[in-house]
């Protein structure tokens, strides 16, 4: 009776009213359980279009299913992939091969679905040249919940900043902004009963030092954090998707994949609370196999953070895929086997077990400039 | 993590060289030994006055007695096993016994490392203009002493001291909205303004946010408090380009008003710890709690070792070494033994070994409890017998 008691304190002991608290902490460590991470494929259609035409193929909305159909439907993809990450219209869609649900093809598998509930980066009018705030926290209780009902059980938040240390970049009405957008939507989806995956991306844009992006990260992320304890979220039940810790693209001095890890460690031992589950990083314009290496690197390093530190990647591990595909049905089950070599270099590397080069890629850098979600 | 010094420059204060940041983290490593922890010696007046006990308040309070006393401590063999930091007052870090010996000196020579307290107290009939009068009867403070801080922090330095000691205090009164916003962010800004500039000076600070037990609030509205002002004290932190690795947290448990419902150790161990997890990145090496005040009929000592142990045994994988920084829950008993035999005009060596041996008895009970050890009651105590209220004054 009395571990009983000791064991619902933690419930007892936050403002967070949501019913839904012992669900969320549970759904988060299943999420980052070890050898797991995400598939983010949450394109806006109009992203996800530009991916489509990229290989010859017109952008309706029965390409788009046949296209996450694949994705979804790739054998074993559960050995790696804990979630996927949906875009509004993939969250209610069928396969357009099998007519079956997408989400429930995921349940099938045990792969949880999550939603995107941001409505994407506008001007940030008084902010600096280029800077944006995120929107979507109109309705965003109610859209929780109707994507509750669906069956999604996670969600994302993506907001940016800019670096730009001439300019003054990021302002202090950037970083706010951001970090309050942040708050009130993790707050929200936690009360509907998704786990909110927080993701404050530091943009690679720029010629900034690895260690100006540490500075940034450090300044932004402790924000966060702070914003998050004075709005009641219960950060047992959240993730963090941060930026691995890199310079700007078009910095001349390019680190080493060990000094990437290693300020990505020192920045967020800096900055996260232990008691979050897990960090599961973006890959932001990373090629695949530079996002598998130095998430490798980073799960070398000795750490004190308790927390998870995983992988959500989008490009990171669709971009060879989709080549391989080209919108050819003989290609279906090569572009699978493709997709699945790279969560598995991801899998490896969040155990830090992976051999660089061992799984294929494309080696095109996929950094595309001032990148629209 | 590999220390290496390129690497330790980046996205770390531009404003501090490589070879303070690692004389930082190095002395901030050995404050956090394994098994170890502080005694708080920086009372202002005549520890046994904090004692609260009505043996020891009869011996004066003047500077030789409060030599003899610390010299008394200091000299305990075998102290440094379970001490790795004392923290004095300005008259100690000053001050040499009878023999003319610094204590300064004394405690180097034992392998322990002097600290000094830094902050001048907050004026009780001068609050935060327009706050709410909370429990321990005043307005919300805010503290003295930024001002010659610089100069106080670099001469204490000179003199022997690696780490230094700020203390801000807060109250909670749920039903007056206290701690405020306004105190929050005064005390954690002002915390963080002071440990900038220590580290400036090669001093590690203690940064010690105190949320004061007065009240009759439950364990569950400290917890709230607790994690709010923790929360802003890391964000201040960040914003002055504090490094983390080179400072320490003096908070205090997660506990119920002192007349309030009473919870049990497991819950404080449970919601102090939740609290921690909450809030303090795993950058900062080590968290020394305060004892604190606490109800007449409770052991003082007894209460703050347990408390510690419970933390410990039930979350034995904590990324930050927990531990105590104690003053009259290390010297309470220390003190009452001392103050008996100087009041009955016993030999004085025999008097000294008794207080030395109390000491380092309580010391071996704390520096067990950081290992999750301590048995209840395996120490000695003088107990609740004689209990009084502890004189007020400054600190």
């Amino acid at each position: 009776m009395k571990l009983l008691i000791l064991a619902l304190l933690p419930l007892l002991a936050s403002s967070l009213t949501t019913p839904f608290k012992a669900e969320l902490k549970k759904t988060a460590e299943q999420l980052i359980r070890p050898g797991y991470g995400l598939l983010a494929c949450d394109e806006s259609t109009g992203t996800v279009g530009a991916r489509l035409e990229g290989i010859g193929v017109e952008n309706t909305y029965e390409n788009r299913a046949t296209w996450r159909e694949l994705l979804f439907t790739t054998p074993n993809l559960n050995k790696h992939i804990s979630g996927c990450i949906l875009f509004e219209e993939t969250l209610f869609q069928d396969g357009a091969v099998s007519g079956k649900p997408h989400v429930t093809v995921l349940n099938e598998n045990g792969i949880v679905p999550g939603i995107k509930v941001d409505m994407g980066l506008k001007p940030l009018i008084g902010g600096g040249p280029g800077e944006t705030w995120c929107s979507g926290l109109d309705g965003l209780f109610e859209r929780a919940t109707d994507y509750y009902k669906q069956g999604a059980r996670f969600a994302k938040w993506r907001t940016a900043v800019r670096i730009d240390t001439a300019q003054g970049l990021p302002t202090n009405l950037a970083v706010e902004e951001a970090a309050h957008g942040l708050a009130r939507y993790a707050r929200i989806c936690q009360e509907a009963g998704l786990v909110p995956i927080v993701e404050p991306e530091v943009l690679i844009d720029g010629t900034h030092s690895i260690e100006e992006t540490a500075k940034v990260q450090e300044r932004f992320i402790t924000l966060v954090y702070q914003k998050m304890e004075a709005s009641g979220c219960y950060l047992e039940g959240t993730l963090l998707k941060p930026s691995m810790t890199v310079s700007g693209v078009d910095c001349p001095n390019k680190p080493k994949p060990a000094e990437i890890a290693q300020m990505t460690v020192q920045t967020l031992q800096r900055c996260i609370p232990p008691a979050m589950p897990g960090v599961t990083f973006l890959s932001g314009g990373i090629s695949e196999e530079d996002a598998s290496i130095y998430l490798n690197e980073i799960n070398k390093i000795d750490r004190k953070g308790p927390w998870a530190l995983t992988f959500s990647f989008s490009r990171a591990q669709q971009s060879s895929c989709i080549k391989v595909w080209g919108g050819k049905k003989e290609n279906v089950e090569a572009a699978q086997k493709q997709l699945l070599a790279r969560t598995q270099a991801n899998s490896e590397a969040s155990k830090g077990a992976y051999v660089p080069g061992s799984q294929p890629s494309d080696e095109e850098s996929l950094y595309v400039k001032d990148y629209v979600y | 993590m590999s220390s290496n010094p390129t690497l330790a420059i980046g996205g770390l204060p531009a404003n501090l060289d490589a070879d303070i940041l690692l004389e930082l983290k190095e002395t901030a490593d050995k404050l956090c030994s394994p098994g170890k922890g502080f005694l708080a010696a920086d009372e202002s007046a005549g520890p046994w006055l904090r004692a609260g006990h009505s043996e020891a308040k009869k011996v004066p309070d003047n500077a030789e007695n409060r030599a003899a006393y610390r010299s008394v401590c200091f000299t305990t063999p075998g102290l440094s096993a379970n001490i790795s930091g004392v923290i004095l007052h300005t008259e100690t870090l000053y001050q040499e016994n009878a023999d003319g010996v610094a204590l300064v000196d004394l405690i180097k020579g034992q392998g322990m490392i002097p600290g000094i307290k830094l902050d001048k107290g907050y004026a009780k009939d001068k609050g935060l203009a327009g706050t709410k009068i909370g429990p321990l009867g005043h307005q919300e403070t805010f503290c003295r002493g930024i001002d010659d801080l610089q100069k106080r922090a670099a001469d204490a330095y000179a003199r022997g001291a690696r780490f230094a000691k700020w203390r801000n205090v807060l109250q909670i009164d749920p039903a007056q909205g206290l701690p405020s916003d306004l105190a929050i962010q005064e005390a954690c800004t002002n915390l963080a303004r002071y440990a900038a500039i220590c580290q400036s000076e090669r001093l590690v600070p203690i940064v010690e946010p105190e949320i004061v037990p007065n009240g009759n609030h439950d364990i569950f509205a400290c917890a709230a408090a607790t994690e709010r002002v923790l929360a802003a004290q890391f964000k201040a932190l960040s914003d002055a380009n504090v490094y983390l690795e080179g400072c320490v947290l003096k908070p205090n448990m997660v506990k119920n008003g002192l007349e309030g419902p009473q919870a049990t150790s497991e819950e404080i161990a449970t919601l102090t710890v939740q609290a921690l997890k909450r809030t303090v990145p795993p950058a900062v090496p080590g968290i020394f709690f305060l004892s604190g005040e606490m109800p007449l009929d409770m052991d003082n000592e007894e209460a703050a070792s347990i408390n510690l142990s419970t933390m410990n045994a039930m979350f034995p994988n904590l990324p930050w070494h927990l531990s105590f920084s104690f003053g009259k829950a290390l010297q309470k008993t220390t003190i009452v033994t001392w103050a008996k035999g100087v009041n009955a005009g016993d030999d004085v060596a025999a008097t000294n070994a008794a207080a030395q041996k109390a000491l380092l008895n309580r010391s071996a009970a704390n520096s067990q409890a950081v290992l999750g050890k301590y048995v209840a009651g395996s120490c000695a105590s003088v107990g609740t017998d004689g209990n009084i209220v502890q004189a007020a004054g400054p600190y």
